[in-house]
């Protein structure tokens, strides 16, 4: 195939090539950013929390008075333990996607110079590590005597904490953690263990916070952490528990009102979580799907105009010895020179787009993988749109050449 | 004349109906997508108090002493309560008002319901006024009631229609926590978008700003009297050291209370600025603040400092734009191809003794039919993109509607988008040169 005629017929219908052109080089920016946004949410989506979600469910009593924790507390673990089923009831502070309860900034030393950002503390009564299923990777689980009483605001003066892997390695770099300390205003936590995941409550893959930044603290439950429990029960069971638990604690907590936002399975607060990513997402899949649909009918449009131009060109080809499958690469070739252009322009319009996003969305760099993608999406799309006009070019019969117009 | 192109240009419209389907789906499409976007934004960004927000402005001094921020620091977005209650009570101002929002559980003595979880914005008497609240049944309660820490409240009609079946409520009991607090006002339905008068923290938010735009408080309770119904029970905005009691903030080092305040002219509000700087450096004089920044916005750059309009709105905006360019030029690439194709028709009416400028009139007249069935289309469309909108989980989704403005400007945009898309095409049509048409003819 020869490349040549069909450079010189373009250059004969400069305006419509170049617009066919822009048009692919604005899809293929679009495209590229637009997938690599989707690719993004998807990964947030992945998020690993480390605890055992499909066992776990998550309660949040409001309105009660404080003075009554204690009260509240026993009468709720006592009462929702008696439910079928439910394996496990733990006073916690909140728990993954739960809502955010327990953001502190942290330093590695006493008088607050090395600070080292702001990780979330969940707060939980003896057993909750084995409730939610943390796995260890080092060092030891709270014992008995490691859940103190709060005296004085959310914790304990000195506590014996558990850290992620991840945190732990944000904290002391290449070192091992186990026996070190780290303080919050005046509260000193010392590491007797490390988890391999405990994800944070509300995670923003945007925020400084690393989504697996987060420390365990075991405390005895009391008027700083009341209200809030973790549920455990069979995969099976769990949705029917977390049903007849809120049935229930209208005659166990009369006093307190459910929050029935929050009080739900895991599997369903996690979902309401990436409710938000998951809508975009659709968008985005909205977008591109319209995206190739437009540029594809540009295509088809063009296409066909040029066919029925040229039908005596074609018919003289035919005439002079031409093949049927000769002039169905002609506009295949065509197709694929036009959109080669389009692709040129677009791998730099594309890169102008991601630093526009980068500038007001800090939005990461789009890898350079993108653009062959996005190349060869597009270049499919073209050689599939034209394929129709192509074969009725094709079809063509040597006899048109004969007749006038 | 006009109508002679209107009726050539509907002959030629039905001559070609897939070339004419494409670019009126392409055009409808693209509207569609943006008009959905830009209804949203418009929503979104808008002014929430019309006539009023240059009027107010949002009060910030510093109070924490604690170094962070180097030559960009910010004070916080909210104030501690001893200095909320200072400029407060100062009276500077023409009107001032605090706020600070919390929850709590709330019966209705006489009705037969279940407790409630609420929201109660602890305020004071000007809020209603300088806000422009509307009242469907009595009215707020007086600026005695602030100082007496008086036991009313306001009610939103949302909670009136829960608790009183929508009846006047005036002079029923509501009950607090464990306070009785006397109804003195309902409000009509009010819902500003954004929710202005809390919105904080934008700068911390990533973004992620949809929570501003949820509906207002369901009851409303003179400041002090709020503060001791729900004690205990408050959230800070920042702490710069633990408080003793977690939810008890009158004494506690954190900014948790905002203070709005109404001024009427420029002067006043320069007098106010200096106000401001001077109980700033009084301040440090007395050894409570080591800085002594202050700031004093107005609603709508508050609402810019806070970057309120969310992140995904924007970049939906922004992508539906670059996908009506696509239409565009796909529009071109198509009129373009169809008005080149009927250059023979040009060629003699040309001959004829059309001037270029009447070919070129004839052109756009067609290429402006196509926007407005286009528009028809992308209107259809823009009301099922905002009905999707409507169905999303978002704060924002019951505000997604298609106002009379937004409707012009959906046929409007049409219309000039494919008029700007006809007019190069339009240009190639009418220089076409008439005596060689008329010789291939």
């Amino acid at each position: 195939m020869q490349i040549k005629p069909v450079l010189v017929a373009l250059k004969k219908h400069r305006l419509a090539t170049l617009l066919i052109a822009l048009e692919i080089a604005l899809a293929c920016a679009v495209l590229c950013n637009a997938v690599f946004m989707i690719a993004s949410r998807l990964s947030a989506m992945q998020l690993v929390s480390g605890v055992d979600e499909s066992s776990l469910g998550f309660i949040q009593l409001g309105g009660f008075d404080p003075k009554s924790a204690h009260d509240l507390n026993a009468r709720v673990v006592a009462g929702l333990g008696a439910i079928p089923g439910v394996q496990a009831v733990r006073v916690i502070n909140s728990v993954p996607f739960g809502p955010a309860a327990g953001a502190f900034g942290v330093t590695l030393d006493q008088a607050g110079k090395q600070f080292r950002g702001v990780p979330e503390l969940y707060l939980g009564a003896p057993g909750t590590p084995e409730a939610l299923g943390l796995k260890l990777v080092a060092g030891r689980m709270p014992g008995a005597e490691d859940y103190q009483t709060v005296l004085e605001g959310y914790l304990p003066a000195n506590s014996n904490v558990l850290v992620t892997r991840v945190f732990a390695e944000h904290l002391w770099p290449g070192e091992d953690a186990l026996g070190k300390t780290f303080w919050t205003g005046r509260n000193q936590f010392r590491v007797i263990g490390v988890v391999a995941q405990l994800s944070v409550q509300q995670y923003d893959e945007e925020g400084e916070r690393g989504a697996q930044w987060t420390v365990f603290v075991p405390v005895q439950p009391g008027p700083q952490l009341a209200g809030t429990y973790l549920v455990r029960a069979d995969p099976r069971e769990l949705d029917r528990v977390m049903v007849d638990a809120r049935t229930a604690l209208a005659k166990i907590a009369p006093d307190a009102v459910v929050d029935h936002q929050q009080s739900d399975t895991l599997p369903a607060l996690r979902t309401r979580f990436f409710q938000a990513d998951r809508a975009l997402t659709g968008m985005l899949v909205g977008v591109i799907v319209s995206l190739l649909g437009v540029t594809a009918l540009g295509i088809v449009g063009l296409a066909s105009f040029w066919v029925a131009q040229r039908r005596k060109q074609i018919g003289i080809r035919r005439a002079i010895g031409a093949t049927r499958g000769d002039i169905l690469r002609y506009f295949q070739t065509e197709n694929f020179l036009i959109v080669t252009f389009g692709i040129a322009l677009g791998m730099l319009l594309a890169f102008v787009l991601n630093a526009l996003l980068m500038k007001f969305y800090e939005l990461p760099h789009l890898p350079l993988y993108y653009l062959p993608l996005g190349a060869i999406a597009l270049w499919v799309l073209g050689q599939l749109a034209v394929l129709g006009p192509a074969l009725r070019a094709a079809r063509v019969p040597p006899v048109v050449a004969t007749r006038t117009a | 004349m006009f109508g002679y192109y209107l009726d050539l240009a509907l002959r030629s419209l039905k001559r070609n109906r897939v070339l004419t389907v494409l670019m009126v789906l392409a055009i409808a499409v693209g509207i569609g997508a943006s008009m959905t976007t830009l209804t949203v934004m418009h929503l979104l960004s808008g002014d929430p108090l019309p006539g009023r927000s240059a009027h107010l402005f949002y009060a910030q001094v510093d109070a924490d002493p604690t170094p962070h921020g180097g030559d960009h620091r910010e004070p916080s977005d909210k104030l501690d309560y001893r200095s909320a209650v200072d400029l407060w009570s100062a009276h500077r101002a023409d009107r001032q008002t605090l706020i600070v929002d919390s929850q709590l559980k709330a019966t209705a003595p006489k009705a037969n319901m279940p407790a409630l979880m609420l929201t109660m914005l602890a305020t004071t008497t000007d809020f209603f006024p300088m806000f422009a609240v509307p009242f469907q049944y009595g009215g707020a309660w007086t600026a005695q009631d602030d100082a007496q820490r008086a036991r009313v409240a306001v009610i939103s009609a949302d909670l009136n229609d829960k608790l009183f079946g929508g009846e006047n409520s005036v002079g029923r009991t509501l009950r607090l926590r464990d306070s009785d607090v006397r109804i003195v006002g309902v409000l009509k339905p009010w819902r500003p978008a954004p929710q202005f008068y809390t919105v904080a923290g934008g700068r911390f938010a990533n973004g992620d700003t949809a929570g501003y735009f949820g509906k207002p408080e369901d009851v409303f309770v003179p400041f002090q009297s709020a503060l001791e119904i729900n004690q205990g029970a408050f959230q800070q905005f920042n702490c710069w050291a633990a408080p003793a009691t977690p939810g008890h903030l009158e004494n506690a080092p954190c900014n948790w209370v905002g203070l709005w305040v109404e001024l009427d002219s420029a002067a006043k509000t320069a007098a106010y600025r200096g106000f401001l700087d001077n109980y700033a450096q009084q301040q440090k004089a007395l050894g409570r603040f080591n800085y002594t920044g202050t700031r004093l916005r107005d609603l709508m750059g508050w609402l810019d400092f806070n970057r309120a309009i969310p992140r995904d709105v924007k970049l939906q905006t922004w992508l539906a734009f670059a996908f009506l360019g696509i239409c565009l030029f796909n529009t071109v690439g198509l009129l373009l191809a169809k008005f080149l194709r009927r250059a023979g028709e040009f060629g003699v009416r040309r001959a004829l003794g059309a001037s270029r400028r009447a070919v070129f009139a004839q052109c756009l007249t067609e290429a402006a039919l196509i926007g407005f069935i286009g528009g028809v289309g992308g209107w259809l469309l823009s009301l099922l993109g905002l009905w999707l909108v409507r169905r999303q989980p978002t704060p924002y989704a019951d505000l997604a509607h298609l106002d009379g403005g937004m409707f012009l400007i959906t046929f409007v945009l049409a219309v000039v988008v494919s008029v700007l898309a006809g007019s190069l095409p339009a240009l190639r049509a009418s220089r076409v040169p008439p005596a060689l048409q008329l010789k291939i003819l």
